[in-house]
Formats: C-alpha cells, structure tokens, sequence
C-alpha cells in the first residue's frame, strides 16, 4: 500500500526550510505555510472586504461587518461591557482557528488546529490570559472562583478540589475538543478515500457509495470547522467572564 | 497487512470517534501520530506566536478600527439624518402653528373691524337720530311755545273785547255810557267763573 494511503499521513508535518536559532528547531514548514496563509487571507479579507468603506455595504463588506458584530455581540452577550478590551484579542482567535479549519477542508492543504501543539497553545494563551486578567482584578479574591457563595460547608471540602481540577482541565478540553474534532473529521474523509479506491477496485459503480457519503461528510466537516471555532471563542469568552465577574 | 491496519484505523476512528484514541493505536501501528512527535513542538510554537501575533497586530491595529469606523459614522450618518427628520418635522409643525396663529389673528382682526364698523354706524345712526330728535323737540317746543303764546295772546284779548262787546252792547241797549270799570269786573267775574282766565 502506497504511503499516500495512509489515513495519518495528511497530519505529516516537513520541514520546508530549515532554520535553527539558540539550539531550537524553528523551521518553515507546511504547518508555517498553512499558518501564513491563514493570516494572510484573514487579512486580504478584512482589509479589502472594508476598502471602500461604503455606508451601504457590498457583499463583501457586510461579510467584513458581520463577522465584526458576530464576534463583538458574542463579547457583549456573555461578557459585558468589561470584555471590550479582549476584542481583537478573540476576534482574532476566532478567525485565526475559523480559517484555519477551513482552510483545512481544501484538498492538499495541511490543517494547523489538527495539531495538538497549536491548539494547546492557543488553549494555554486563553488560560494564562485569562487567570492573570481574574488575578490582577481581584486578588487572591479571584479564589473565591472555587468556592462558590451559600454552598454549606461539608459540601465545600468536595466542591472546591473538583472546581480546581475542572479549572485546570480547561486547556487541556479546550485545546483536545478541536484537535480532536479536526482530526478526526479528516481521517475520516481519508478513511473514505480509501474506501472508493477499495471498493472501486472490486468494482467501479460500488465506490460511489463512500463517495456519496464523502460528500456529505464534507459537508457536515465544514459545518464543524465552523461549529468549533465558535465554540473555542465563545468558550474563551466565558473564561473571560468568570474572571472579570466571578461568575 | 496495509489494507487490514487501514479498516482497522478506521474501525477505531468511527467507532470510537475520539481521535486521540484512533491516533494512539495508529501511533502504536504506524510508529508514530504525527501530532506527537514532540521534535515537531518548536517549529509550530515558535510560528504559531510569530503568525498569530502578526494576526492580532494587524486586527488590532488596522482592520478592526476600519471597520469600526465604518459601523459608527453610519450610525451617526443614522442618527444625524433621524435628528434632521425631527428638525423638519419641529418646523413644520412650528409653520402650521405660525399659519393657524395668523389666521386666527387674522379672523380675530376681522371681527374687529367689522365691530368697529358696526359701533361706528351705530353711533353715528344714533348721533342722526339724537340730532334729528333734539331738531323735532326744538321744532315742538317752538311751536308749542308760539301755540302757547298766540293762546296767551288770544286769552288775554279775550277780556278786553268781551269788556268792549259788553260796553257796546250796553251802550246801545240802554243808550247811555256805562261805567266802563264796573263792566269790565263783571266781564272778569264771569270769565273766573267759566274757567278762562
């Protein structure tokens, strides 16, 4: 079987220039790639899309429009006016996980948040982020997030290790929620793959049912694509809340 | 078998569904997820923070104030316009009112005048009238003074003749002169006594 076949291979990450700086490996690879061109095309839509800055958008520009209020009615929905600050910060998340998963869906390309690496690292910029913001605004205050008021206090012994490990697990689901999504979605569509070739080979009219199926898994792949950017937003707002209001 | 590890991967992935799962046993069979080849980490890390913080300068910076921008001037060209439409409004409303103020002072002038018309008729109807009243009673009062007058006049004539009758009469019926003073008492007494004075 062809190395090609191999439903993992896709996640493959080459070096494509190798640069080493201070003993670290900090090569260009196709992950970089995918990287860059996921800013770039954000980018190219935001700057273009809002060019000609008509008071009755064009498409292109109400597309540009929506997205900014999506992102700042979601911020003002569940953080209120305190959150305003963090907008660029999530409007960027959000569109940095949105195109990069979309971008994924584009045969040949290489998905960056199928990685654990990326998406932990974003999961680990929202934690940090959000417990010194939840620190620098209440003190050792911002404690009281694991001890929630009227609970009584033999049920306090319980609850607060359980609010503490559920609060150091937010990375952790938050980074495996959409690496895991991603690359399953795609290992599923190669799975497929595989299955017209296979099937095909026994006899052709037989591979157009993975086929037809590929189809509309792509479809509901695109809808997850979308489905977890939101979610890994909308979650690091309710992080953001909880420490900007302590619940 | 290639194809048999294949099914079997994707027998974990579908059933399972849980790719960390699928992607373990593929690492056990395949020698290695690519997800955790740990030599891997610092090539992504370190252009993860370069893109992403390239990203967040250039939202942050550039394309987020734009289209911000955009989104408040048209709320103010909104709201600006809204304002304008209730200024409009204010003043025609202002307009109709002063219209209705002037008609009304128009309306109220007319009635003015037409009284004014009217009390100027009038008096000067009544000043005719008064005039020509005074005029009738001054004609009256002449004509009842003359009357009166010639009345006098003739009344006190009266005596005298009736006194030179009776001393005609007299003279002719007894042919003597009477006494003209006793006569012309007995004239008087007579008169008094028929009510003429």
């Amino acid at each position: 079987m062809a190395a090609g076949h191999n439903p993992l291979e896709q996640f493959q990450i080459k070096t494509l220039l190798p640069i080493e700086a201070g003993g670290y490996d900090i090569s260009f690879t196709n992950s970089s790639v995918f990287m860059v061109t996921t800013v770039a095309v954000i980018t190219l839509f935001m700057l273009a899309g809002a060019k000609k800055k008509a008071l009755v958008p064009g498409r292109w520009q109400s597309m540009v429009e929506m997205s900014y209020e999506a992102i700042a009615g979601m911020i003002r929905d569940t953080v209120g006016s305190g959150g305003k600050k963090y907008f660029p910060f999530i409007f960027s998340l959000f569109m940095f996980v949105l195109i990069a998963n979309l971008s994924g869906m584009v045969p040949y390309t290489f998905t960056v948040t199928s990685h654990i690496a990326v998406t932990f690292a974003l999961a680990a910029v929202v934690f940090l982020g959000v417990t010194i913001i939840g620190f620098a605004k209440h003190g050792l205050g911002y404690l009281k997030l694991f001890a929630p008021s009227g609970v009584p206090l033999p049920v306090l012994f319980l609850l607060v290790p359980i609010e503490i490990i559920s609060y150091l697990m937010r990375p952790i689901s938050l980074s495996v929620r959409l690496f895991a999504n991603m690359m399953a979605g795609h290992v599923m569509l190669k799975v497929f793959a595989g299955f017209v070739i296979s099937l095909g080979a026994v006899l052709v009219p037989l591979g157009i049912f993975p086929l037809a199926f590929m189809v509309a898994l792509t479809g509901l792949e695109v809808l997850v694509a979308v489905l977890q950017a939101y979610i890994f937003s909308i979650l690091t707002c309710i992080y953001l809340n909880d420490a900007i209001h302590l619940h | 078998m290639p194809r048999m590890r294949q099914f079997s991967t994707a027998a974990l992935v579908l059933t399972g569904s849980f790719a960390v799962a699928a992607g373990q046993a593929a690492y056990a069979a395949e020698g290695g997820l690519p997800q955790l080849d740990l030599t891997r980490f610092p090539p992504q890390l370190f252009w993860l923070a370069v893109t992403f913080l390239l990203l967040y300068l250039l939202m942050s910076k550039l394309a987020l104030p734009q289209v911000s921008d955009i989104l408040r001037s048209r709320e103010e060209k909104i709201a600006g316009d809204l304002s304008q439409a209730d200024q409009l409004n204010r003043e025609a409303d202002a307009a109709l009112k002063g219209y209705e103020q002037a008609l009304a002072e128009a309306r109220a002038k007319a009635t003015e005048i037409a009284a004014q018309t009217r009390a100027t008729i009038q008096a000067d109807a009544d000043a005719r009238q008064a005039e020509a009243e005074a005029r009738l009673s001054a004609q009256a009062a002449e004509a009842e003074a003359s009357i009166r007058a010639t009345r006098d006049q003739a009344l006190s004539q009266v005596r005298e003749i009736a006194t030179d009758t009776a001393v005609a009469v007299v003279a002719r019926l007894l042919g003597t002169q009477p006494d003209g003073a006793s006569i012309d008492q007995a004239v008087g007494e007579e008169l008094s006594r028929r009510g003429v004075k």
